[in-house]
């Protein structure tokens, strides 16, 4: 009794302390909203290594590393250009189509509140959905993308298509003026990176073996953990997007749990219907397709309506991902199947099933409201145009200054040794430790990866 | 009889094992192996340590074959493996005083014979 006693005096002191601090106008710096978005902010961290993981046991052991790279160094690239650019140009005043440059270098981003949390978390928590977008349409361009192309390519995407979308849809511009539901980014996060990645993919080309090769995951346990810690991260990326500790987060929270639950289910059953063989790969799959159906409506639509939105979406992203097999379009991790019809499929079933009561939106398509859906289908086509668009542009202009893929050789010895001079399983039989000297003296014979032939 | 031992580019393998396949050489045995030959060295970076790598990935074919199929085998592995540079391997042919099939105990040419 003593100890209920004693806990309810401390509640109502943090509460009291809350209270006063709205009333000596502080702006309504809530605690348990920052602390939530703290947590949020790194568990959507946690995301960009996930996918490594996801990304690198999909592909062939010699471009391991390669692979995993790419979302790492997502993590530089990206993360810093938002900072100093990139949040103004999605979050600034600016006008409908776009930002401006009134918080670049984080003029004005301290630690004032911004809604309830401080303007510095929000910023960063805005930032991890910045860099893990970027990350993602390297599935697209896996094994044969020069790395040095890809690190400008992110960099200029980021800044040029990412930022501007976010302004969209969530910066004050015109997609969120019009009333488009995106609760955590499945127009601006996956729709936008599954465009990029089609294209991408065709700018490329296929891979030399494309088409003519088993091309095999190397590691289905990386793929499988991969998964798993995207799930658990993801629960920061749609709960955090309440920006608040509320039941609006709790929603989410908990259809981020029960949509791919539902995927996994339904992807199981097309799996056995089909080949009598259930796969990892599969599993893994479905519940990144899942998590992504569920993210632009995570806060808008009922638990059970989020588990028929899982076990729907399931579908288109199954059957593309068959048909993509059999096509030219050399989209390797299937980035436009998982994230572009994920994106899509619930987009629009966001616009389906939408409910006023529970969070003070326009219904959906289901409770009579058909103008929400043709908004969800706006914003989809405008993001994907868009997306498709400048992602041509920015790669066929990088295409007249460098070298963007690699050549049929390189691809042979995988790109860890050519891109990063490093092997991912070597147990260094054969390896010779080299003196500063001797390096030098190999550098400067050759171009740094080779010397003479001794015969 | 023959034993023809081929060292080839990993890289390769999938093309030699489509044209052996198709020339009605199945029976081969194939290892992961790590060697030297000519080839240039690749220099590689581990925190800070600069390494040398001496011995390149290759892999290695097994074939047990009749005479018959000692040119075919050969003339298909020269033709299909080659890339024109320096690291494209080497292929051995070395005489076998026997071979038996375990399933059977057939002996000799009888024991690389395709049951039909």
């Amino acid at each position: 009794m003593r100890r209920i006693a004693l806990l309810s005096v401390l509640v109502l002191a943090v509460g009291a302390r809350s209270a006063f601090a709205q009333e000596a106008g502080e702006a309504a710096l809530s605690a348990p909203d920052t602390a939530w978005m703290l947590v949020s902010t790194a568990l959507v961290l946690l995301m960009t290594p996930a996918l490594a993981f996801f990304y690198g046991g999909l592909v062939r052991s010699k471009n391991a590393l390669n692979t995993m790279m790419m979302s790492f160094i997502a993590l530089g690239v990206a993360g810093v250009l938002w900072v100093l650019l990139g949040y103004s140009i999605a979050f600034g005043g600016g006008n409908a189509v776009v930002g401006d440059f009134s918080m670049a270098l984080l003029q004005g981003v301290g630690l004032e509140p911004s809604g309830s949390i401080p303007h510095l978390l929000f910023m960063a928590f805005q930032g991890t959905f910045a860099i893990i977008t970027a990350a993602l349409i390297s599935g697209a361009v896996v094994e044969r993308m020069r790395f040095g192309a890809y690190l400008v390519f992110i960099a200029l995407w980021g800044l040029l298509v990412y930022a501007p979308v976010a302004h969209w849809v969530w910066g004050g511009g015109w997609l969120g003026d019009l009333g488009a539901l995106d609760f955590a980014g499945g127009a601006v996060v996956h729709v936008n990176a599954g465009a990029a990645a089609v294209v991408a993919a065709l700018v490329l080309g296929t891979r030399k073996d494309y088409g003519r090769q088993a091309l095999l995951p190397h590691n289905v346990p990386f793929v499988l953990l991969g998964a798993g810690l995207l799930w658990f991260g993801w629960f920061g990326f749609n709960g955090g997007s309440a920006l608040a500790s509320n039941e609006i987060a709790a929603l989410a929270f908990v259809n981020t749990m029960l949509a791919p639950m539902a995927t996994l289910v339904v992807w199981t059953l097309l799996d056995y219907t089909r080949t009598q063989k259930v796969t990892a790969v599969g599993v893994a799959t479905a519940i990144v397709v899942g998590l992504v159906a569920i993210t632009p409506a995570a806060g808008f639509i009922s638990p059970l309506f989020a588990l028929v939105l899982g076990g729907l979406a399931a579908l288109p992203s199954y059957y593309v991902i068959m048909w993509r097999a059999r096509t030219r379009l050399d989209d390797s991790l299937d980035v436009f199947a998982a994230h572009g019809v994920g994106g899509l499929t619930g987009a629009l079933l966001t616009g389906v099933f939408a409910e006023e009561a529970i969070n003070g939106t326009a219904d959906g398509l289901l409770f009579g409201n058909v103008a929400q859906f043709g908004i969800q289908v706006l914003s989809v086509v405008a993001v994907f145009a868009y997306s498709g668009l400048l992602t041509y542009v920015i790669l066929k202009g990088m295409g007249l200054v460098m070298e963007i893929r690699a050549i049929p050789k390189e691809e042979g010895l995988g790109m860890d040794i050519v891109n990063h001079g490093e092997e991912a399983y070597t147990n260094g039989e054969g390896a010779v430790l080299l003196l500063d000297e001797e390096v030098a003296a190999i550098v400067s014979q050759g171009d740094g990866m080779t010397k003479a032939a001794s015969m | 009889m023959k034993l023809i031992k081929a060292i080839i580019r990993p890289d390769k393998l999938n093309d030699v094992l489509k044209v052996l396949f198709q020339a009605d050489v199945r029976g081969l045995t194939v290892s992961h192996v790590r060697g030297h030959g000519g080839e240039t060295e690749s220099v590689e970076t581990y925190r800070g340590t600069t390494v040398k790598m001496e011995l390149t990935e290759k892999v290695m074919l097994d074939i047990g074959v009749s005479e018959p199929f000692v040119d075919t085998t050969v003339e298909a592995i020269l033709q299909v493996a080659r890339t024109g540079e320096v690291g494209d391997g080497k292929i051995f042919v070395l005489p076998v005083e026997k071979i038996y099939r375990i399933r059977t105990g057939e002996e000799d040419v009888a024991a690389v014979t395709p049951i039909a």
